[in-house]
């Protein structure tokens, strides 16, 4: 019995990495419609960074951070403003055709400068230390990840409902054309919310980093379970984003604990359930 | 004054018929002419295009941008293993039957990702060829997370000697490239490739003209599935092993179908056969540079997607008015070259 209790709270835990993984995924979708299926990869890309900031400066992954973030964000500006604003339109070919290619060239790239061996960052103590919550022996960096996940949010919610910077991404997502009448710069307002959702993507990337091991070819399965949570929590809701993330975390703890083959196929079928039963997720945003 | 004609063929679609048709001869005669190395880069060569014709009838045309089609890749060539294998099969039938799996799969699929739509969708269909591949892995008898190779004897019951086995495998091959591009170009000159025309062009429009949007859909993603299926069990035929990783892979079976298709011209049956051509020429020739190439690869279909979105055969056609396959109405007045209605 312990133990199913055991494999509930590490699954919740493990939601707070997918949530961050689909915090950028879900922004990006909210703000400007695109659909990025590089955003893997460029969790996989800030790993990599990261990797380089410790070996170069021998500094904590976490310390790293203070780097990878705002390289990724320039990294996501640029981008944005460099490319994938000039693939944004009605039809939703471009974007995605874009955002494919994009994520072959970022894994090879990868591949060429890396090397295909897996990769880890050192995270020291922290990896191993756990306190002990009722009878349970629970990890201090999934906790931790769990947190930051829960902050993240909390900044992104705040960010969007109650900044100047917020309401230029929610006008422009609700009307482009009458947001660049009131003065606003599509252009550069895509560029922050690209710039944002990569800085939140390089805090995913880092945590991914110092839980597991990681290769340029990963990039494509951690899409697919940011896109789940996105999707089983329901579109455009970040706090839906946190269930959704929790749900898929259970069910891959729950499915490996009753065998481990069966690990990402029951989260994927939890995925596909909710499809099933509920198209719109478990929390759809209220359309006004 | 005579009333407008309206026809379909021009003088460079029945010039191109009659090229096509000897150029034809020409392939079915390989294997007295070419030798062992090149009869398989022309198979390889056929089955991608067969990929990329089907990818282009559902995206191009159905609006369905999939990116998880080695799902049926993948469950083509286990279907062939396990029907041969476990089934008894002769290969050819279990290719056969493999497609009439597939086809039986893809509705439940197709009810649930339909859910999903535009970019969604296409994750979704990665979601679903995980599943797949994740599925096939757990099954033992078909070797697992490791995978497994097809028996000498089933290999052997194709033809006995080596070079038969590579004159049939390569026929297997051209002719299911024949019959791809010749099922979807018989879908779109129908009843029901009009209604997809119009699907494209505006789905509310079509919709308002009577068209049931979702059974179109279906109906593509139904046939796609099925004659997908078939071309991968005639991949691994062509192989003689399979494994999870390589059967769902997306790399192989996605990626480089959607490039193929980008470059070439999305959208038109022309452009997937341009591309398969520029696709293995840039193979060929940067295949030593090891991974830049795909870099290159990437990099260019994303400049022909920003640049030129109808790619290289649109290029053409725009340039020269010029079509191979008779698909679009054109009007004459007087006998007089007139419009042409896409």
């Amino acid at each position: 019995m312990i133990e199913w209790v055991n494999a509930l709270v590490q699954g919740i835990l493990l939601g707070g990495l997918y949530a961050l993984f689909a915090a950028g995924l879900s922004l990006i979708f909210g703000v400007m419609r695109l659909v990025n299926i590089a955003h893997g990869d460029l969790i996989v890309l800030a790993a990599y960074i990261g990797l380089s900031t410790t070996m170069i400066l021998g500094v904590h992954p976490f310390v790293a951070l203070l780097i990878v973030m705002p390289v990724m964000a320039a990294i996501g500006y640029a981008l944005q403003r460099g490319l994938l604003n000039q693939a944004l339109g009605d039809d939703i070919l471009p974007p995605l055709l874009v955002t494919f290619g994009l994520s072959v060239i970022i894994q090879n790239a990868l591949l060429e400068g890396y090397s295909a061996d897996p990769q880890k960052l050192n995270g020291g103590v922290i990896e191993t230390a756990s306190i002990s919550l009722g009878g349970l022996a629970v990890g201090i960096l999934p906790l931790l990840t769990f947190a930051i996940a829960v902050a993240v949010i909390a900044v992104l919610q705040w960010v969007f409902y109650s900044t100047g910077l917020g309401r230029g991404f929610r006008a422009v997502s609700d009307n482009q054309e009458i947001a660049q009448l009131m003065g606003l710069n599509k252009a550069h307002v895509f560029g922050l919310a690209m710039a944002l959702a990569l800085g939140v993507t390089a805090i995913a990337g880092i945590l991914l980093g110092v839980r597991t091991s990681f290769d340029p070819a990963i990039g494509g399965g951690r899409l697919i379970f940011g896109f789940e949570a996105v999707i089983i929590g329901g579109l455009g809701n970040l706090w839906g984003t946190l269930a959704g993330g929790v749900i898929l975390g259970v069910a891959q703890t729950l499915g490996a604990k009753i065998d481990p083959g069966w690990q990402l196929l029951a989260g994927h079928v939890a995925f596909l359930v909710v499809l099933a039963v509920r198209p719109n997720g478990l929390f759809p945003r209220v359309e006004h | 004054m005579s009333a407008p004609a309206v026809t379909r063929a021009t003088r460079a679609s029945r010039i191109a018929t009659v090229v096509a048709a000897l150029g034809l001869v020409v392939l079915m005669l390989a294997p007295w002419w070419a030798g062992r190395a090149d009869m398989r880069l022309m198979g390889e060569i056929y089955l991608y295009l067969s990929l990329a014709c089907l990818w282009n009838l559902m995206a191009g045309y159905a609006g369905l941008v999939s990116v998880g089609q080695q799902a049926y890749v993948g469950f083509g060539g286990y279907m062939l293993f396990a029907l041969t294998v476990f089934g008894g099969l002769h290969p050819i039938a279990a290719i056969v039957a493999a497609g009439g799996l597939a086809a039986v799969v893809s509705v439940p699929v197709a009810t649930l990702i339909f859910r999903l739509k535009g970019a969604y969708f296409a994750i979704g269909t990665w979601v679903v060829a995980e599943v797949f591949r994740l599925s096939f892995a757990q099954v033992s008898a078909l070797g697992g997370g490791s995978g497994s190779s097809l028996p000498v004897g089933i290999v052997r019951s194709l033809s006995s000697s080596r070079s038969g086995r590579e004159a049939l495998s390569y026929w297997l091959a051209l002719g299911a490239a024949v019959l791809v591009i010749g099922t979807v170009y018989l879908f779109l000159r129908s009843r029901r490739g009009l209604a997809l025309t119009a699907i494209r062009d505006s789905e509310a429009a079509a919709s308002g003209l009577g068209i049931d949007i979702w059974r179109t859909k279906l109906e593509v993603y139904v046939v796609t599935s099925a004659l997908t299926a078939v071309i991968g069990g005639l991949i691994f035929l062509q192989k003689l092993r399979i494994s999870p990783d390589a059967a769902f892979s997306v790399n192989d079976w996605t990626a480089f179908v959607i490039f193929i298709v980008v470059i070439g011209g999305i959208g038109t049956l022309e452009g997937p056969i341009i591309g398969t051509l520029v696709f293995f020429a840039i193979r060929e020739t940067l295949a030593d540079f090891g991974t830049s190439y795909l870099m290159i690869l990437g990099a260019v279909a994303i400049v022909v997607m920003l640049k030129a979105p109808k790619g290289i055969w649109g290029l053409i056609r725009d340039r020269f008015d010029l079509e191979l396959f008779p698909l679009s109405y054109r009007v004459h007045q007087n006998g007089g070259e007139g419009g042409t209605l896409r």
